[in-house]
């Protein structure tokens, strides 16, 4: 039986780590909106396979077109930014991530801070396990008429990253991405910057895979999902290379060692999540026009994310992966490979299982995304696997990123409900 | 030589037999015979025939196949071409094929190419990436490399050794195979009315299941056998279409188009065989020739980027205006991301130049064709009455 739904609480409660994520996110947004005065030049970019630490070598300041979805989001003003892209011909089946951001542009570019979106003056389409990538800054370009720099960063299909796939990203970036970085922004490129800045890298990513991994204490201090997406915030965007980074995740690691040492749960909306009993892996990006409300789903029930892969689409970097110094250009080609969704099907199934297991998790629930084929296509396929496979029960909600259309709290709840119900059962039954 | 009749029944029986009984024929012939499958939009088919292998187009299932186990595998919101591919997969319509090989068109071909996989993991299956980087040192360089790869993978399989002697005669083979498409879809464009668009798709059609040997003739043949026929000369509007190049419309649409007062001059549909704008060349080293070709002579189509902005979409202009068409039918697969989202881009093109155009959506089993009929009805009547 599950606990009635309560109202979400007009107080949302964070952690200090969180207010200076924020910080960090508003800040950059606050530095898009200033480059009239600045005089810095933009450069548009993606999550999985972003080039952070090469563009910073520039001295030009990333704008990410799906942060601002997510952001617009959250503010619940994507639905009228996705519809305003469809009255200009934009189907209704394709990425509403795109729409979004189309549709941002279309009416004014004022992005999620109420800050103006500046023009791009490069777009850097970093072709990274995602298709839709390529269409979306081809549209932008057809509109903007600016420098873009196409890398084409090879798929895994046989679950391999070979020589010739590395030399062939390091070849584009050298004769494509950094001639025309060093030509739009007038800084003649030096690699040591660049090693410099990997350093920095490869320093949060050791903290954050220790807070990813965290989750494996019990009860988890972390919700690898919900509480996940703030922590990938800073290095999946524009300061993973930077010290700003450095700092968040020591803090960030700082606070959850203290959670861990009082035996605390995650820190929801609501404050400390207290009883654990759910412990669960997520495959698919979240909802994000509903986040609270989908969020307050799981820590009602006392259900926890414990591993997530949509907190690996930025790098898979809990299964090894560091920037390295001394192969700047190779590592940001490896980097690029291994994002989560460029990595093939089996390779996908397998982490999953891995979370599974290591993390001692109770099952495996899928939020398939209604406009993200890279992430959703297989993913009935990859349940039947994982369940075969850890003999866990798994579950299938589907909902959109930041198309409110697309959430219907009434069944989502449901079919969250029943699944927690099989998985009791199942214990009951000794599985 | 065969009617016209008769060589387009023999096409239709090849396009509704779900089992592939010429490929399964043709590989029975002799023993140590392989065939490797492909999914939409190009792969090196040379390759493959050099080889000794017979390649084989995978173009779904059409409107005549239930789909009931691929629907399991697959959210409503996802295009039907790969769940119609896996029911033929486990209703063993394809346990014959020694291989499959899935070409970068998109995430949802990319993604089975992995269910593949998992799905059969004792039959070869290998995603197929072409390059986004046009330069010969970039580019050009990676794409020799898998197609080396490619080449060793099936040297394995069919245990024959690919000489260079043996691709360059492959090449030459299909560089004919490619030229005779294009003098068939000139013939069209020339002749409408002696070569309807259902026929010219079937004929096509075709030559994704038989041996590019027994194919060049049947074009030749079907060519030879309609110039000979006087057919009723109507007063269509003459129009492209676009969008079509991965999951197929069911002929019935295609025939639609045409009942509706069209007659359709150029298409996207199989573009693998006419993808290279010019012969491959056979007197350098042929992995070089087929990676140079790739990159300087593909057909533009969503899937591959455009580096230069300023001919963006300029392709479907061009294509309008050789053929002498009047307008643009946007036909695209549900929730097909390479054509829906390249859309925008290529009506704001047309828009420039003031080519008309209209857009609809179909499914390869789409049943109703009466919409279908009045949208392209009425688009017809308004280029006639109003362009």
């Amino acid at each position: 039986m599950s606990a009635p739904q309560r109202k979400p609480s007009t107080d949302v409660q964070k952690d200090a780590s969180m207010a200076k994520q924020k910080a960090m996110i508003d800040g950059n947004f606050d530095r898009l909106g200033n480059v009239k005065n600045t005089g810095e030049k933009v450069s548009y970019t993606f999550v999985p396979g972003n080039l952070n630490e090469l563009i910073m070598c520039f001295d030009m300041v990333g704008n990410y077109p799906e942060i601002n979805a997510i952001q617009n989001g959250l503010r619940k003003k994507s639905g009228g930014m996705i519809m305003e892209a469809e009255k200009w011909g934009h189907s209704e089946d394709v990425c509403t991530y795109v729409k979004a951001d189309i549709g941002m542009m279309r009416k004014g570019n004022i992005g999620p801070t109420g800050q103006p979106i500046p023009e791009p003056d490069i777009l850097m389409l970093s072709y990274t396990g995602c298709y839709t990538f390529l269409k979306w800054f081809e549209l932008l370009r057809h509109d903007y008429k600016c420098e873009t720099a196409m890398l084409h960063v090879p798929y895994t299909g046989d679950g391999v990253i070979t020589k010739a796939m590395t030399d062939y990203v390091v070849k584009q970036l050298k004769e494509e991405v950094i001639p025309k970085y060093e030509k739009v922004s007038g800084v003649k490129f030096d690699i040591d910057r660049l090693r410099e800045n990997l350093a920095h890298s490869a320093k949060a990513e050791d903290d954050f895979v220790w807070v990813l991994e965290s989750a494996k204490n019990k009860p988890s201090p972390i919700d690898a999902y919900f509480g996940g997406i703030y922590y990938i915030g800073p290095i999946f965007t524009a300061f993973r290379g930077t010290d700003l980074a450095v700092d968040y995740y020591k803090t960030l690691r700082a606070e959850i060692e203290e959670r861990i040492r009082k035996g605390q749960g995650p820190i929801t909306p609501e404050g400390e999540m207290k009883n654990e009993k759910y412990r669960i892996v997520t495959e698919g990006p979240p909802n994000y026009t509903s986040m609270r409300e989908f969020w307050k789903m799981f820590y009602d029930e006392g259900a926890v994310v414990v591993a997530s892969t949509y907190t690996k689409v930025g790098g898979t970097y809990d299964f090894g992966f560091r920037h390295d110094p001394s192969r700047p250009l190779e590592s940001l080609a490896e980097y690029c490979m291994h994002c989560y969704t460029n990595r093939n099907l089996p390779e996908r199934t397998r982490m999953l299982e891995t979370y599974i297991n290591d993390y001692e998790a109770d099952g495996l629930l899928i939020n398939s995304i209604k406009s993200c084929n890279s992430f959703a296509a297989g993913e009935l396929m990859m349940m039947r696997e994982v369940e075969k496979r850890t003999g866990k029960p798994a579950a299938f909600v589907e909902t959109d990123l930041v198309d409110p259309r697309y959430f219907s709290a009434a069944n989502v709840k449901n079919r969250l409900e029943s699944y927690f119900q099989m998985i009791d059962q199942k214990r009951r039954a000794g599985v | 030589m065969a009617t016209r009749e008769e060589i387009t029944n023999r096409c239709q029986a090849l396009y509704d037999d779900l089992d592939f009984t010429a490929a399964r024929k043709w590989k029975d012939a002799e023993p140590g015979r392989h065939v490797i499958g492909y999914m939409p939009m190009y792969v090196p088919r040379e390759i493959i025939h050099a080889a000794g292998m017979m390649p084989l187009g995978i173009l779904g299932g059409g409107d005549q196949l239930e789909v009931i186990q691929g629907d399991a595998y697959y959210q409503s919101y996802i295009c039907r071409i790969p769940r119609s591919t896996i029911e033929l997969l486990l209703t063993d319509r394809l346990d014959f094929v020694d291989g499959m090989l899935f070409p970068s068109i998109c995430d949802v071909i990319r993604n089975l190419s992995g269910m593949w996989k998992l799905l059969r993991p004792d039959v070869y299956a290998h995603y197929f990436d072409v390059p986004q980087n046009y330069m010969r040192d970039v580019g050009g360089e990676f794409y020799i490399h898998e197609l080396n790869v490619l080449k060793e993978d099936l040297e394995k399989i069919s245990g024959n050794k690919v000489t260079n002697e043996a691709l360059k005669n492959s090449i030459e083979l299909y560089n004919e195979n490619r030229r005779l498409t294009r003098k068939l879809y000139k013939f069209r464009a020339d002749y409408p009315w002696l070569a309807p668009s259902s026929e010219v798709y079937l004929i096509n059609r075709a030559g994704m299941v038989i041996p590019v040997e027994d194919h060049n003739i049947l074009i030749t043949d079907y060519i030879d056998a309609a110039k000979q026929e006087d057919r009723p000369k109507r007063d269509n509007s003459r129009v492209v279409i676009s969008g079509s190049f991965c999951e197929q419309p069911p002929i019935n649409l295609i025939k639609s188009i045409e009942i509706s007062g069209c007659y359709v001059v150029d298409d996207d549909y199989m573009l693998v065989n006419r993808w290279f704008a010019k012969p491959v060349p056979t007197d350098i080293d042929p992995m070089q020739a087929l990676s140079y070709t790739f990159l300087e002579a593909s057909v533009k189509m969503p899937s591959c980027f455009e580096p230069n902005e300023d001919i963006k979409g300029q392709f479907l202009v061009d294509l309008v205006r050789e053929t002498n068409a009047e307008g643009v039918i946007f036909a695209a697969a549900s929730f097909c991301d390479p054509a829906l989202l390249e859309r925008p881009i290529l009506q704001d093109v047309l828009n420039q130049v003031d080519i008309p155009h209209i857009s609809f959506k179909y499914a390869e089993n789409t049943g109703q064709m009466q919409p279908i009929r009045e949208q392209a009805g009425t688009f017809a009547d308004s280029i006639k009455l109003w362009s």
